[in-house]
């Protein structure tokens, strides 16, 4: 075992640069934030975390609980209760495998357990795709989960020890779930910086359960049967602890910034070329690379397109964002899901931005949907460019559909 | 606006709810008769319903739609022109899965409203296990032994006809006796049913019951608490383990009292109750093990007291004790307060003695619905005199 003491102890010291995936950067950030019990069930892409830790824990790198459920709402259930006796928990899912765990999903937030999980974005069966779209994560958005996406590897590390700081926080105590786009991020490679052990542990204190611990010695009775008299008040808790968690969130973004020397800017959402920007695209995940190159490539052509790229689903921005979309023409905003029957047919994000926008202060630009890159189809430039052509008609007051696929065989 | 009528049927769950549900539909259903519309239902924070645990129908009845409405905006009535009880011992109150604390059983009584209650007892033992109000009502009885059975099976000895009946008397504007046969003609085929309704109604006497009767005491309630005064993580402490208490006559220290639920204290569940004889006890322990409710406490002497705050009369322990008559079920009808039988044992063993031969003396058997089969059949005969008689 000596040689591998040797290479964690080095690791302590020095920052290194890894090639890794987004799934292995989650598993990297699960050692260094030195989580006690992880459950596990495979369901791709989501399965390659589990890959990952489990060679952690062979190689003698990550000391925890690593229990492979006999499926899903189990592996959540199993973490659920490690969490209340005190323990720093991780698991995840994908698609189906997300909804079998339903169940757990929901009683996780009611609870106050600040569990940390990683969705490895998959589209809902059937048909069993195994290619991104963001519904499978989406469905707890009404729970009390704080949901949030990101889009390249160094993002999902850092995001994971945001997220163990923010969830087990005791003015928030809600899970966390960190939302990676399957295979755009699950299965690819890039460049890495791991933060050092010593930084980690100045960045994250340890897991306080407190008066919530389940131990003999603070004996509790955890989740008993309630009748009306009660849900109100237990359901008022959790919206005052999501109220707290947004200044929670800027607190550690601060902090990771002090500690780190890296720095997120806003930690709600991530603006591209906007400073000058007519009109603006939004949307979740990996989508920003194309989106990007795109912008780019249109500037050169001198047409003034920003992004806005949502990080924090959940707690939402609203007033922030409301405040920050009034200055553009037009809105056009990409949803990587959809919301059959939903205002105007749109997906999540277009009709959240929709409503955020309705009840601000300011100007009010028109939002035009687009629902495109379903089940892990790409999102091409020229794709792109098409979503911008329409957002700039909406600009100029031409009438648009609020909704419109893109990318589709028509 | 016209007339709202308001009527509550309070029974013991599982024993008693398919009788409560038949009431409150017929209630309904003869008051249609005479084109009055009505909602009949169970108070559904009452369900999952627990074997004995007091629960609730109600049958709302307005002169019109909108009168109904306006009944229907409230749930649960805040007041009602009838209550019906049908098993005495609920006379002693009333803690459901519902609420929290003790509900008097006439709580909802408007002045000069009726307490229906079956029972074989006089009304001034009735009067006197009710708590007091502060203005006049009527009691009822339909006399009989409170009719128990189970969640599949139906006791059919009209005590749901004879309350109809009696319904029809105290309550004419209401409906009338010939609604209710019609609807029981039309609901249970059964003339022998429509008679019984008439009898009921021409025997039912009231009884009025003055500000200055009954129980003194005021019930238990609880204040429940903010949200931000509330625990998170729905969490909540546990009920502490319990400790060792003073015998009054040695002073001697022991035992084991477990800590109680101070805010569900279950005991109005109770139909019977245990009488122990503390001189016939081997202490063998059985009671104590059996007991589902961990109502027994441990004296300093080893022996062992079935609590009445926490007991609720479900007879395991008479059950699995191997002494003749040394755990005794009696109905609950007998006693008025839940004080300790071991320390009045303690204070004069002659005294309790003569105590308990004379509550365990003719107790009869008395149980929650059917025990064994063919018991239906051997309880026709009693069932059969009382109502002869009542």
């Amino acid at each position: 075992m000596a040689p591998v003491a040797t290479a964690v102890e080095e690791q302590r010291k020095t920052e290194e640069t890894a090639l890794i995936t987004g799934s292995e950067a989650i598993a990297v950030a699960c050692k260094l934030a030195d989580v006690d019990v992880i459950t596990a069930y495979p369901i791709r892409p989501y399965d390659t975390v589990m890959q990952y830790v489990s060679k952690l824990v062979a190689n003698g790198e990550l000391d925890c609980e690593y229990i492979v459920a006999e499926g899903e709402h189990s592996q959540f259930e199993i973490v659920k209760h490690a969490s209340a006796a005190g323990a720093r928990v991780f698991c995840g899912s994908s698609g189906v495998g997300w909804m079998y765990a339903m169940e757990a999903l929901t009683v996780t937030p009611a609870l106050r357990i600040p569990m940390v999980a990683m969705v490895g974005n998959r589209a809902l069966d059937d048909p069993g795709a195994f290619g991104v779209e963001h519904n499978d994560a989406l469905t707890v958005r009404d729970l009390g989960w704080q949901l949030v996406w990101v889009d390249t590897a160094q993002e999902a590390l850092d995001t994971a020890l945001i997220a163990y700081r923010v969830a087990e926080d005791r003015r928030v105590f809600l899970p966390c779930a960190i939302s990676c786009d399957g295979a755009f991020l699950t299965h690819s490679q890039a460049l890495v910086k791991i933060p050092t052990q010593e930084k980690v542990n100045e960045f994250l204190p340890r897991y306080n359960r407190g008066d919530l611990l389940l131990h003999p010695d603070n004996p509790i009775t955890v989740a008993p049967q309630g009748n009306e008299d009660w849900v109100m008040e237990i359901r008022r808790q959790n919206y005052a602890a999501m109220e707290r968690a947004s200044d929670v969130l800027r607190e550690a973004y601060a902090d990771f910034e002090r500690i780190f020397g890296r720095s997120y800017g806003n930690p709600f959402f991530e603006e591209y070329e906007t400073a000058d920007a007519d009109v603006v695209l939004m949307g979740m995940g990996t989508l920003s690379t194309p989106v990007k190159v795109a912008i780019r490539k249109m500037r050169k052509e001198g047409k003034k397109v920003g992004f806005v790229r949502m990080r924090w689903f959940r707690p939402f921005a609203a007033q922030a964002l409301a405040k920050s979309l009034g200055r553009f023409e037009a809105i056009g905003v990409v949803d990587r899901d959809y919301s059959f029957g939903s205002p105007y047919m749109s997906g999540v994000l277009t009709n959240e931005v929709r409503s955020a926008l309705y009840s601000a202060p300011g100007p009010k630009p028109p939002v035009v949907g687009f629902i495109a890159g379903l089940g892990g189809r790409e999102v091409t430039v020229p794709d792109v460019e098409r979503i911008t052509e329409g957002v700039y008609k909406a600009a100029e007051g031409k009438p648009q559909p609020l909704t419109q696929w893109i990318g589709l065989r028509e | 606006m016209g007339r709202l009528f308001a009527i509550e049927i309070i029974y013991r769950g599982i024993f008693q709810k398919l009788l409560a549900g038949r009431i409150s539909r017929a209630i309904v259903l003869a008051a249609h008769q005479e084109d009055k519309p009505g909602i009949s239902f169970g108070r559904y924070g009452d369900s999952p319903e627990r074997n004995g645990i007091p629960a609730k129908n109600f049958a709302i009845v307005g002169t019109d739609e909108e009168t109904l409405q306006q009944g229907m905006a409230k749930y649960e009535p805040q007041e009602v022109d009838i209550t019906i009880c049908v098993d005495d011992t609920l006379c002693k109150g009333v803690e459901s899965w519902a609420w929290y604390g003790l509900q008097p059983v006439n709580k909802l009584l408007k002045p000069n409203g009726t307490l229906i209650v079956t029972s074989p007892q006089s009304p001034d033992t009735l009067i006197g296990m009710a708590h007091r109000k502060d203005h006049p009502y009527k009691l009822a009885i339909v006399k009989g032994t409170p009719s128990f059975s189970g969640l599949w099976v139906f006791k059919d000895d009209h005590t749901d006809v004879r309350i109809l009946g009696a319904i029809a008397k105290l309550l004419p504007e209401l409906f009338s006796l010939e609604s209710v046969q019609k609807v029981i003609l039309k609901e249970w085929k059964d003339q022998v049913k429509a008679e019984s309704a008439a009898r009921s109604y021409e025997r039912v006497m009231t009884t009025t019951v003055q500000p200055n009767q009954g129980n003194p005491e005021t019930p238990y309630k609880f204040t429940l608490p903010k949200w931000h005064e509330m625990g998170e993580g729905i969490a909540i402490p546990s009920i502490p383990a319990g400790h060792g208490f003073e015998d009054p006559s040695t002073h001697a220290s022991g035992g084991f009292r477990p800590e109680r639920n101070p805010t569900f204290k279950k005991f109005t569940t109770r139909t019977m109750r245990p009488v122990v004889n503390f001189d016939t006890c081997i202490k063998c322990t059985l009671c104590w093990l059996h007991c589902p409710d961990s109502c027994f406490d441990v004296t300093p002497d080893s022996l062992y007291d079935a609590n009445m705050q926490a007991c609720c009369g479900c007879g395991v322990c008479e059950a699995v004790c191997p002494v003749k008559e040394c755990v005794v079920m009696v109905n609950e009808t007998e006693f008025t307060d839940n004080s300790s039988q071991w320390e009045s044992w303690k204070k004069d063993k002659e005294a309790y003695k003569v105590w308990l031969q004379d509550k365990i003396k003719g107790h009869g058997e008395r149980s929650h619905g059917f025990r064994y089969r063919g018991q239906y059949e051997e309880q026709v005969p009693e069932m059969l005199q009382i109502a002869r008689e009542g």
